[in-house]
């Protein structure tokens, strides 16, 4: 690709690259941290507990000494591992937490060392989907792992994983359209400037909802958490893993939770603007300022993971299923219609904001008639089936019904019949007379 | 000829490697999983390579549905079943061998002499051109998509849709009665006949916990739901030694 082609991106000399990425790395892996630490006071208060207060000032060193110890930690490694993909599971997952933070945004264009540099490693047009390729990389350390580990509860949580990961995907791509719509480009750099005037979280609210929700099926975490289901997996994908390998599949999980925060940030809330009461002041979407409202925006979605894991049991796998397959994809794909024609009415078709509430009012109407008549049909049916059904268990049982042997219905009582006997038939009639 | 930078170079030759040696990865591996794998290498990079090419949205839409979701509904597959023994080497067709190698060689030798030409012979016209006229990549692709091929992207979308509902309809089970509610079971267990919960498990309060020592009850008789019904019918389960049970009742363990 030849350099500058995307505007102010691409063209950083080569140490400042390496200065971002370095503190990239570094503000995730001490996010990592203090996220640990805060989860578990967090949940510790929740339950009238006090959590973790020993090591440093309110506790906020426990994790690292925590950190400290699992790497130390004596490593057991199963018989019946497959030993190559076994060790690349783990490093696959924490790789894959890291890449995906190459396109957040964190802040506009500031100076650095007499550099005029966005607050960003790099952009370019296709970057959301970038996030969604890089998470569905990290998602291959989920389930090789639960492969490689040679035992069954793992390779039950890696198979779990896959499904879920297959499923709340298209429900999350799909919840980014209407975004794209709306921003007009796939560049997270220019999505946070789309939302200059308004946040999408306030105009595509039901875009919003869904992310949030695919967002934490999408890390594994509770109540979504069924591929480390501990009440039934064990551990799941990471029961046969300990030590540094672990440390690196925990370092995955919260990294992942920092990173759909952030994305969820970027795409509905604005990114790094300054929200209402702050955005009045003038410089307050200039300089380094705006670092600071995208980590409180991006520490409230945290906030909001913990509360989830501290209030809401497991889902049974069977619900959680159908959630994501009946639930959040066809409301994806019934909102992205109404935002497309809503779209196409404004800008090519040139309807007033009056006439689109009319029509809109019209299809509504339309729909909530449509509902009840099909509701109506359905029901009929439901009645004339179970009418069909109860006369059917009325009926006696006919084993060899128009001449063919057929198996009782529910609700019928079979005949047990002898071989030695004539037929059925015999038998039926010595039992009804 | 565009001219090649010394960057694109760089990546073409480690993403270009890295392609060719998953591709042989993938032929000589012996486990059907690890073959998955390296074919996913070789998807990453090729994608790797799109994004060289000025061609951002394919790159990624590759990694996204090919390496995300078709090689993860394969990985989902051999997992489930299980595919882990190697076929066995007995050729069924006589002299395969010999015609795949002649073929593939054949194969090997047109698309070289193919690519090659294309190289060669042919003047690109130019990704700036190409990309230059709907102002970027995706964008151009998109127009292209609803306007020039729509009926084939339509009818492609159209015959996915009949692939996936005759699917479904193969996979279909008509329902007798309607699907029993959590309430219900729960109920027709607690109300019915038989052990409402777990079953005791073997040992409990025993001297040991093998699957044929059968829980001891509180007032140490042996509990026969704590063993399984095939060891019962063996007659596999082993004796209550009343000397085990006295003792611990001896250390004020049980009530008499």
């Amino acid at each position: 690709m030849t350099e500058s082609q995307f505007g102010v991106f691409g063209i950083d000399p080569w140490w400042l690259v390496l200065l971002k990425v370095l503190a990239i790395f570094v503000m995730l892996v001490l996010l990592t941290l203090f996220t640990i630490w805060w989860e578990r006071r967090v949940v510790s208060r929740m339950q009238n507990r006090i959590g973790p207060n020993r090591v440093g000032p309110f506790g906020l060193l426990q994790s690292l000494m925590d950190g400290f110890k699992l790497a130390l930690k004596e490593e057991i490694i199963p018989k019946a591992a497959h030993l190559g993909v076994y060790w690349i599971a783990p490093v696959i997952s924490a790789t894959a937490a890291f890449l995906a933070f190459a396109v957040i945004p964190f802040g506009p264009t500031v100076s650095i060392f007499g550099v005029e540099t966005p607050l960003q490693l790099t952009d370019f047009p296709v970057s959301v989907l970038y996030i969604l390729a890089i998470a569905s990389i990290g998602i291959y350390g989920i389930v090789l792992a639960g492969w490689s580990s040679g035992s069954t509860y793992p390779l039950l949580g890696g198979l779990r994983s896959s499904a879920q990961m297959i499923s709340y995907e298209i429900a999350m791509g799909m919840s980014f359209v209407a975004v794209f719509l709306y921003a007009g480009s796939m560049a997270t750099s220019e999505i946070v400037s789309a939302q200059e005037p308004i946040w999408f979280a306030v105009i595509l609210l039901p875009s919003f909802l869904i992310y949030v929700t695919s967002m934490v099926g999408e890390t594994n975490r509770a109540p979504f958490d069924l591929p480390e289901a501990e009440g039934e997996l064990v551990g799941g994908f990471h029961t046969e893993y300990s030590s540094l390998k672990f440390a690196m599949f925990f370092l995955a999980e919260y990294i992942n939770m920092v990173t759909v925060s952030a994305l969820a940030t970027t795409l509905f809330l604005g990114g790094w603007l300054a929200p209402w009461p702050l955005s009045l002041w003038e410089s307050a979407n200039t300089g380094w300022w705006p670092l600071l409202w995208w980590l409180a925006k991006v520490q409230i979605f945290i906030f909001i993971f913990i509360w989830l894991r501290a209030t809401l049991p497991r889902l049974r796998y069977d619900q959680f299923m159908k959630f994501g397959w009946k639930v959040l994809i066809p409301a994806s794909i019934i909102w992205i219609m109404i935002v497309a024609a809503a779209r196409v009415l404004r800008n090519d078709i040139d309807f007033s904001n009056r006439e689109l509430l009319i029509i809109g009012a019209v299809v509504i109407a339309v729909l909530l008639v449509g509902s009840w008549l099909a509701q109506v049909v359905i029901d009929r049916r439901d009645t004339a089936r179970k009418l069909a059904l109860e006369e059917i268990e009325n009926r006696a049982y006919d084993p060899i019904a128009g001449g063919f042997p057929v198996p009782p219905v529910p609700g019928q009582q079979a005949v047990l019949t002898s071989r030695r006997t004539a037929s059925p038939v015999v038998q039926q009639e010595a039992i009804d007379g | 000829m565009t001219e090649v930078n010394l960057g694109e170079e760089i990546v073409f030759w480690i993403s270009g490697g890295l392609a060719v040696l998953g591709a042989l990865g993938m032929i000589l591996s012996k486990k059907a999983v690890h073959s998955a794998l390296w074919v996913a290498l070789t998807m990453i990079n090729l994608a790797i390579l799109y994004i060289a090419n000025s061609a951002p949205f394919l790159g990624m839409v590759q990694v996204i549905v090919y390496t995300g979701a078709v090689m993860m509904l394969f990985l989902f597959v051999l997992m489930v079943v299980g595919v882990d023994s190697s076929d066995s080497l007995i050729e069924t067709l006589k002299g395969q061998r010999l015609v795949s190698i002649v073929l593939a060689i054949g194969l090997g030798i047109l698309l070289i002499a193919g690519v090659g030409a294309g190289l060669t012979d042919v003047v690109p016209v130019g990704l700036e051109e190409a990309n230059g006229i709907d102002g970027g990549n995706v964008e151009g692709i998109a127009r292209l998509l609803f306007t020039d091929y729509l009926i084939a992207f339509e009818v492609t979308s159209v015959l996915l849709i009949t692939a996936a509902l005759g699917a479904m309809v193969l996979a279909h089970r008509e329902r007798w009665l309607p699907r029993a509610s959590q309430a219900e079971l729960s109920r027709s267990r607690f109300l019915g006949a038989g052990h409402p919960g777990n079953l005791p498990s073997s040992g409990t309060y025993a001297r040991h916990n093998a699957v044929d020592t059968p829980a001891l009850l509180p007032d140490g008789s042996p509990s026969e739901l704590s063993i399984p019904g095939p060891l019962v019918a063996r007659g596999d389960v082993r004796p209550i030694d009343h000397h085990d049970v006295d003792q611990i009742e001896s250390r004020g363990g049980g009530t008499k």
